[in-house]
């Protein structure tokens, strides 16, 4: 087999001209002859009974389709983990923008007036917004406690460590909602025919999720509804399950108008209505001898998941146990938990739990520092899992992580040392304030446990007339280049030229399903499994004889067409097996989590401003261990992405909330960096391999975003000297904190400052 | 886009006698839309309660600028590029050349105009303090005539001005007396591009001997109208800057300033920076030695 | 009949989109953005934010970058306009394009054509751009998937190699 490397090469992105050339074509970009445009009619109100729904008189109706929670030929729900999310509120609403009735008119400027034209009388119940007003149970307003999902992962014995504590050091670490902000926003097409069933085209991550929700609430068999993913323009996490919900619209009006129907949110409505990262709290509470190793601790991971149930339990796993981080826990007690508020219910993105509970652990391990009297630097390196070593949830590290070497890097790349030095001496003299922070962490690539193998995907490879192999998964792009990899996985494994292989459009009716595009298992877990079925089609073609064990790639080309000459078309199939090591007990919460980690060491540099107290990432330097680097251009690509991202979460990005409605909801007023706001990001990679995942890979797309958040406020903390717990953390919080201390200084005079002092 | 197109009268008369001749007609009834770069974000919020407009768009008579030997005359029509890239406007006027680079991004520059920026009367816009310091004033134009105003008391309230509902801004003068001024600006927003600004400060400052001579200094987003802090400047007027006066000052303009609590940030932060803002610019002007 | 119920008459419009003339009869307030999209089925340009923020439905009117989503159809009348459809086969497009490709400078694809046509403007005005510029002046199109350091190399890269002309 000759050819010349294709993995581990920047081949062109697969989609890429069509993107640079205007040609690719989003769901907004395709209409149907006799299209309608749909909008949603939705609640003002966090919690309320609906009395009445009255249509304003200076509407003429006639010309709009209606749909109401009675048109709905199913069940009334989203379905996803659990039922509980209706499609249409019924009687009750239990958030603001919950959709209560659907609009439908050939004019889409004709839609806004009408929505406003409808109003609905309430009899208001009290409603609550915080993990904290939940917690009390004075509103009980979803199951007997307001809890969703908890878990508990427990190690060894941390009742009986706290005598042995030289310290116990305890801090509690909250983030706030982030939204997504894809540029495009959500949108849906769909399509009724009483013969072909339901067809719907959209901007989204998981056909298959889609279809099943489909099913359940149209009541319609499999092979009656098809789910198409158009070119979508970003997604991270965003489009994992609300696209469900739009695509449930749009097929409602269709089925009821007969006519396709497009929905299209624009911005305000898409950031007010549509999912956004789960708000979190973090209590840790951590024994540590006097060299500072940890003995164990007790953590308390709650995360807010809005009105209902949705991801919330598997945002709450991940997050759960991700919340030791890279770190040697001896003893540990994790409990989590998710908790209903009447906000719109909260979701997947990028991270998923992970930036949550890491941003709480990266700043406690800097406390802890802080108490035991050692550098942030040391008390990581003391406490770094090991190979041989297991996790909080008992998973044992078998491959030969050095994260010791991998901190020296980082430290090396990013001049840490000598920045601190320099800072210390800096900062006394100028009044603007410098510092440097680390995050160290790690993120497990693929689904939790067994999930992968409750997911049970399918991938194919089909052979083509022209000689091309065709790749068949309901992997999405969005981006992050899920067709290129693929193809490139799929060309090195046959041997063929990268331009050989092909990749079918996600559709429900032509692929088989490959799981969901998420939890960063497309090229560890489906590329894997796309290798197998490449392997498929070489062993049919080798069994005619038509190629031997060595060919070249015109050789391979002509003994597929020749076979498909014979033969017809012809797939392959490969479905995922739980690899034997992977074990998992879904009850004590116990064994393999993932099949493989990615590790990272993260450094950001800091000024804060004297004057506005605004902070400016000077320096970052984001180092990884992958597996392997399949594509260096697109892999960079995602770790600069999910860093500004993650700069985005701690620096700028604040959804300001009143009574659970988004206040900001428009790009002037919810803040993203621009290309202006950023200094190069220095990304650098290391391969241990992986045997899990394709070529060595694992996955990187949510990597990123678990470090820079912690990282870019441990170089705050350093600069400015206050400790700050919370992200997003605006100049204004900074303000106020120092203001808070200068008066304290002023007014305290001896106030003892003891060792265990809770800050 | 929550507006219907068909619901609204957009005319294009082409001049601005014609434009004139039109608000004179019907005075209040149609309202001015330049560059777009406010009234069509309105609009496409669905919440332009204005249901006929008349395009001011580049009429030949609003968008130059004339260089006179006394005073600099700015089109209202003028955008943010055509005031970037004038070379006059940046060598006597740097603080409404480097203010327009603030406004938006590249291609809300090219549409966004002057004239446009002063009528919307928000007093978070990024131009309005360097005309107060530059002591601008206003040539009000309609069918009825021609009034030159000073541009101090242009803003009356929040997003209201003095602006008769059948004139329009012509022109904005800007005298040329501020060439021995050390010239100062600068603007807080959420980040360094396309941002509203959360507290902005434009100074001129000149020293004699040590001294402070003259000092003129404005800020916007701290009060309903963009404000010009004379109270701050009353003590500062012949003093010597040194680290009292740099803490008076900024205790009296935290002082002056009136701001307030919104969604983009604190009464209590804008007035801390505000204060912050004219001690650094104090410093500034200190290290110049004399007056420039 | 009520005031906001009554309707504007279509006026008509004469435009050159991509090199070619084109009457239209749309209303006055109609969106260029719209007014490229629908009437015109250039599907190229993009809305992502309707306010102006986002920089993805920028287009070239005569000659000067713009947010379409902010240009009312009667003040686009006589004007020549392009969009990405028109800029792609321009030579002096090519390499920058080909830039965005090598570079990685496209992820989703949303905000690439207005990224491209912001920065063809900018090479237009300034051949020669620092890396400080070249952020400057894109900071009016917002990406959500790049994190910008790869737009940046790809404009720095063409215009280092001298082909902007």
């Amino acid at each position: 087999m000759n050819h010349s490397n294709i993995v581990g090469t920047s081949v062109p992105r697969l989609e890429g001209r069509d993107k640079i050339s205007g040609q690719a074509r989003y769901v907004d970009d395709m209409e149907l002859p006799g299209m309608l445009y749909g909008a949603t009619v939705r609640s003002r109100i966090a919690r309320a009974k609906i009395k009445q729904i009255s249509f304003g008189s200076e509407i003429n109706w006639q010309e709009f389709v209606i749909v109401g929670p009675s048109d709905i030929p199913g069940t009334n729900c989203i379905a996803l983990i659990d039922d509980d999310q209706p499609c249409l509120a019924d009687g009750v609403v239990n958030h603001p923008e919950e959709p209560l009735l659907l609009l439908a008119h050939p004019d889409r400027h004709l839609l806004p007036k009408a929505v406003e034209a409808i109003s609905v009388e309430y009899d208001s119940l009290p409603a609550i917004f915080k993990i904290e007003e939940s917690e009390t149970l004075a509103q009980v307003i979803w199951g007997a406690d307001n809890t969703f999902k908890t878990h508990l992962i427990e190690k060894g014995d941390v009742d009986a460590m706290w005598q042995n504590a030289d310290y116990i050091v305890e801090g509690e670490y909250t983030t706030g909602a982030q939204e997504q902000l894809y540029i495009e926003n959500n949108g849906m097409i769909a399509q009724f025919d009483a013969e072909k069933g339901i067809t719907v085209w959209g901007s989204l991550q998981c056909p298959y999720y889609i279809h099943k929700a489909l099913m359940k609430l149209c009541a319609l068999p499999a092979d009656k509804v098809r789910v198409v993913q158009m070119e979508t323009g970003g997604a991270f996490g965003g489009k994992e399950e609300y696209p469900s919900m739009i695509a449930a619209h749009a097929a409602l009006l269709a089925m009821k108008s007969g006519k396709p129907v497009k929905i299209i949110y624009d911005r305000m409505e898409d950031m007010a209505a549509t999912t956004k990262r789960h708000p979190s709290r973090t209590r840790h509470r951590t024994a540590v001898s006097k060299d500072g190793k940890i003995l164990g601790g007790e953590i308390e991971f709650t995360i807010d998941g809005g009105a209902y149930k949705t991801l919330s339990p598997v945002v709450l796993s991940r997050g759960a146990i991700h919340a030791g981080g890279a770190y040697y826990w001896p003893n540990v007690r994790i409990r989590a938990k998710a908790v209903a508020t009447n906000m719109p219910p909260h979701g997947a993105f990028r991270g998923f739990g992970a930036p949550q509970s890491l941003f709480a652990l990266e700043r406690h391990m800097d406390r802890i520092a802080d108490v035991v009297g050692i550098s942030a630097v040391e008390i990581r390196r003391r406490n770094f899992l090991t190979t041989g070593q297991t996790t909080t949830t008992q998973q044992m590290i078998r491959e030969k992580i050095d994260l010791n070497k991998l901190l020296d890097r980082a430290l090396e790349l990013s001049g840490y040392h000598l920045k601190k030095e320099n800072f210390a001496v800096e900062n006394r003299q100028n009044g603007g304030k410098k510092g440097i922070g680390i995050a160290a962490f790690l993120h497990g690539a693929g689904f939790t446990g067994s999930g992968e193998r409750y997911l049970g995907s399918a991938v194919g490879i089909e052979g083509c007339a022209d000689g091309k192999v065709r790749i068949l998964v309901s992997s999405t792009e969005f981006g992050q280049g899920t067709k290129t990899v693929l193809c490139q996985i799929v060309a090195e494994t046959l041997g063929l030229r990268y331009e050989d292989v092909e990749i079918a459009q996600p559709d429900t009716d032509q692929v088989p399903n490959s799981g969901p595009t998420v939890a960063s298992r497309t090229v560890m877990v489906v590329g894997k499994l796309v290798q197998s079925a490449a392997i498929g089609i070489r062993e049919t073609l080798k069994a005619t004889g038509k190629i031997g064990d060595s060919y070249a790639a015109e050789d391979f080309r002509r003994a597929c067409q020749a076979y498909v000459l014979e033969h017809g078309k012809f797939q392959s199939i490969a479905k995922y097996e739980q690899p034997d090591e992977v074990v998992w007990d879904e009850e004590k919460y116990r064994g393999s989590a993932y099949a493989a980690y990615a590790w990272a060491v993260y450094v950001a540099e800091v000024t804060v401003d004297p004057v506005t107290y605004s902070v400016s990432v000077d320096d970052f330097v984001a180092l990884q261990e992958v597996g392997k680097v399949l594509h260096p251009e697109l892999a960079k690509g995602q770790i600069i992405g999910g860093v500004v991202q993650g700069i985005g979460f701690a620096l700028y990005e604040k959804v300001i909330w009143e009574n659970g409605r988004m206040l900001n909801g428009q790009m002037t007023n919810y803040i993203i960096p621009t290309s202006a706001d950023l200094p190069s990001i220095r990304v650098h990679f290391e391969e241990l391999g992986n045997i899990h995942g394709a070529y060595g890979a694992k996955g990187i797309g949510e990597l990123p975003m678990d470090g820079p958040a912690p990282a870019v406020v441990n170089a705050i903390v350093d600069a400015v000297g206050v400790p700050f717990n919370s992200v997003p953390l605006m100049p204004e919080d900074i303000f106020d904190s120092l203001e808070d201390r200068a008066a304290r200084d002023l007014h305290s005079s001896a106030r003892g400052q003891g060792a265990q002092e809770k800050r | 886009m929550r507006a219907q197109p068909a619901e609204y009268e957009l005319v294009m008369p082409g001049s601005l006698p014609a434009v004139l001749a039109l608000l004179a007609e019907s005075p209040g009834q149609w309202l001015p839309i330049a560059g777009g770069t406010d009234v069509m974000v309105q609009y496409s919020a669905g919440k332009l309660p204005a249901r006929k407009l008349v395009s001011i768009w580049n009429l030949p008579e609003l968008r130059r600028i004339e260089n006179l030997a006394d005073e600099i005359q700015i089109g209202a029509g003028c955008t943010y590029t055509d005031l970037r890239e004038s070379h006059v406007i940046n060598r006597e006027f740097a603080l409404l050349s480097t203010a327009a680079g603030w406004t938006g991004g590249i291609a809300n520059q090219n549409r966004g105009t002057l004239g446009g920026n002063i009528v919307n009367g928000s007093p978070a816009a990024d131009s309005l303090p360097a005309l107060l310091v530059y002591a601008a004033e206003l040539l009000l134009v309609s069918k009825r005539g021609e009034r030159r105003v000073p541009y101090s008391s242009f803003h009356t309230d929040y997003r209201k001005t003095q602006l008769a509902p059948d004139e329009l801004i012509r022109t904005i003068c800007v005298k040329k007396q501020f060439s021995e001024y050390y010239a100062h600006t600068r603007k807080v927003g959420a980040r360094n591009a396309q941002a509203i600004s959360k507290v902005c400060l434009a100074a001129l400052g000149r020293l004699s001997k040590g001294v402070i001579e003259d000092v003129r200094l404005a800020m916007g987003s701290v009060a309903p109208v963009p404000l010009r802090l004379r109270k701050t400047e009353l003590v500062l007027q012949g003093k010597q800057i040194d680290r009292l006066l740099l803490n008076l000052a900024r205790a009296k303009a935290a002082g002056e300033v009136q701001p307030i609590d919104d969604i983009r940030s604190t009464a209590r932060y804008r007035a801390a920076v505000a204060g912050n803002l004219v001690a650094e610019f104090l410093q500034r002007l200190n290290a110049t030695g004399t007056s420039r | 009949m009520s005031e906001s119920s009554r309707r504007a008459a279509k006026c008509e419009i004469s435009l050159s989109v991509n090199g070619r003339v084109t009457t239209l009869q749309v209303h006055a307030m109609a969106r260029l953005l719209d007014v490229l999209r629908h009437g015109l089925g250039l599907t190229g340009t993009k809305e992502g934010c309707g306010e102006g923020e986002c920089g993805s439905c920028s287009v070239l009117l005569d000659g000067v970058l713009v947010n379409s989503c902010l240009i009312p159809a009667l003040q686009a009348n006589g004007a020549n306009i392009v969009t990405i459809e028109g800029l792609t086969g321009e030579s002096s497009a090519q390499s920058l394009q080909r830039a965005f490709l090598e570079c990685g400078a496209a992820q989703c694809g949303i905000c690439t054509p207005g990224m491209i046509l912001a920065a063809f403007h900018l090479l237009s005005k300034k051949p020669q751009p620092s890396l400080e510029e070249i952020r400057e002046r894109l900071a009016g199109n917002l990406c959500r998937c790049t994190g910008y350091m790869q737009i940046v190399e790809a404009v720095a890269e063409v215009a280092r190699s001298g082909a902007a002309r």
